[in-house]
């Protein structure tokens, strides 16, 4: 190195190492992500498990509650995260028209606002 | 009275562009402060930065013609602020009594305050959901740096010093407070053209990305529709700025200011208990400090300092760092295409360049040619915000390794 110039050969290791420690560094958060993700997917699941089988057997089996009546062809209810329900209609219209298909044989699961 | 006239005429700035060595300079940059505005507000090109770039240059060249005393922007003063051999080497105090209103705005940029306050903001409006639901989206965020390093070594081979190419390769993260920070510690110098490649570029991207897309991609790929992201809880979201900003900040310390700033932001929006804080880093915070960082970069834009050839080359690198960083991104992209047996649509892999949300739009946009029916918004996401994790994680190498 001359006055900060590099020459070809440490510019080229540079690079490469440079290029190296974001995969490096990436790769190793991709596996604590990931760990992260199991440990909090089993840990639901347990919690879960816990109270099915902690919950007290009901005394008497209660009236089944009477199911929610849905529009005609609806496949139940989308989840709207910071989402106007009027903003969630027009998305839902817009699409059915790109996709040409009718709007009940499509199934939204939930409309999130991307900021 | 004559002689009043003759002052008034000699002393304008008009006088100034024929009298002063480097007047002509001024004018040429305050033409190009016309087309930059022209750019932001007629094409809209990141019009919020582009203004403020705009602005600052021109008002900078403007009052340079009106001598010392009536600048808004002293390039002298900062010259002696990095002159090791100045006795106002690293003086803030000679600044402010000398200086002009963006002589201290500026001051934020130089002590690296406004990029960390811009990661806030940016913290504060990520969703980091589909990079937790999608973890292998990091790898695309790693591959796309490959601009970074490719323009870094082509600008040694032009001859810039390692601290000015590391300023000119961070241009292909896609990130403009990160080019920003690396620069202003590395080669502030360069400030100026780089800001301005950096966010001229990052605005061009629905320009440069799809062609380079589709050539590096079949249509069978691009018609490829991924499944369902699976849904991530709170405590996730919580819990992993605190995990990131704790394993990459031991990992690179360098990082700190921007992984710490951009988790911390992340953490205000995800807690559920600093709404208003998010609201502010979101938006008043965002405002005030987009506003200062703009005016005071575009002020650096001096005619003395930015018509030379080094400015040429600096934007023409840049555009290299950003298609070659798009090119990373979309190999790997395919590569995982290949190792899914199909199920991944290479086109996310070019959302891997930072600059949210456009990139990951570009993808969405350009799948969607392809396939009308598919969806890859949510998918792109994924690596587009991996990348702004991947850019810091290239600034803080190159910040370790030439600061």
């Amino acid at each position: 190195m001359e006055n900060g110039h590099l020459g070809i050969g440490a510019a080229f290791v540079d690079a490469l190492l440079g290029y190296l420690v974001v995969f490096i560094g990436l790769i190793l958060l991709m596996c604590v992500v990931i760990a992260m993700g199991k440990i909090m997917v089993a840990s639901t699941k347990k919690a879960a498990a816990t109270v099915k089988m902690t919950a007290p057997a009901p005394a008497a089996a209660p009236a089944p509650a009477a199911p929610k009546k849905l529009a005609p062809g609806s496949a139940g209810e989308v989840k709207l995260y910071d989402t106007d329900p009027r903003d969630a209609a027009m998305i839902m219209a817009i699409v059915a028209d790109k996709l040409g298909k009718p709007l009940n044989e499509l199934r939204f699961k939930s409309i999130k606002e991307v900021k | 009275m004559l002689s009043s006239l003759a002052s008034l005429v000699t002393e304008s700035g008009f006088a100034a562009v024929f009298l002063m060595a480097d007047g002509w300079k001024n004018l040429v940059m305050i033409a190009i402060a016309c087309v930059l505005l022209y750019l932001g507000i007629k094409k809209q090109y990141e019009p919020l930065l582009m203004v403020g770039i705009a602005t600052g240059c021109l008002l900078a060249n403007v009052s340079a013609l009106g001598g010392f005393g009536n600048a808004l922007y002293h390039q002298e003063l900062w010259n002696a602020f990095l002159d090791s051999t100045s006795p106002y080497h690293h003086s803030y105090g000679y600044i402010m009594a000398n200086g002009g209103l963006i002589d201290l705005l500026y001051i934020g940029v130089k002590a690296g305050i406004y990029p960390c306050l811009i990661f806030i903001g940016i913290g504060a409006m990520t969703d980091f959901g589909p990079l937790i639901s999608n973890p292998t989206s990091l790898l695309l965020g790693a591959a796309a740096q490959f601009g970074v390093f490719f323009a870094f070594f082509g600008a040694t081979l032009l001859g810039f010093t390692g601290n000015e190419a590391a300023s000119i390769g961070i241009i292909g993260g896609a990130d403009g407070p990160t080019a920003i920070l690396t620069t202003t510690r590395l080669a502030p110098h360069l400030l100026g053209p780089i800001a301005v490649a950096a966010y001229s570029y990052m605005a061009l991207i629905p320009m440069i990305q799809p062609p380079i897309m589709n050539l590096l991609t079949t249509e069978k790929m691009r018609k490829v529709k991924m499944e369902q992201l699976r849904e991530v809880t709170k405590t996730e979201k919580i819990i992993f700025p605190i995990v990131v900003t704790i394993f990459i900040v031991l990992l690179l310390p360098s990082t700190a200011p921007l992984i710490g700033c951009l988790m911390f932001g992340n953490l205000l929006k995800e807690t559920g208990c600093t709404d208003r804080l998010s609201d502010v880093a979101q938006n008043a915070l965002m405002n005030i400090v987009t506003l200062f960082l703009g005016l005071s970069v575009g002020a650096t834009m001096v005619g003395s300092n930015f018509l030379n050839i080094q400015t040429i080359y600096i934007v023409i690198l840049g555009l290299i760092a950003f298609s070659f960083s798009t090119i990373g991104g979309l190999l790997v992209g395919r590569l995982m295409y290949r190792l899914s047996g199909g199920k991944i649509n290479p086109l996310i892999g070019s959302a891997g360049v930072s600059a949210v949300p456009m990139a990951a739009r570009v993808s969405q946009r350009v799948g969607q040619k392809a396939n009308p029916s598919n969806f890859l918004l949510m998918h792109a996401m994924g690596p587009n915000v991996a990348g702004v994790i991947g850019s810091a994680i290239a600034a803080g190498f190159l910040l370790s390794v030439f600061g």
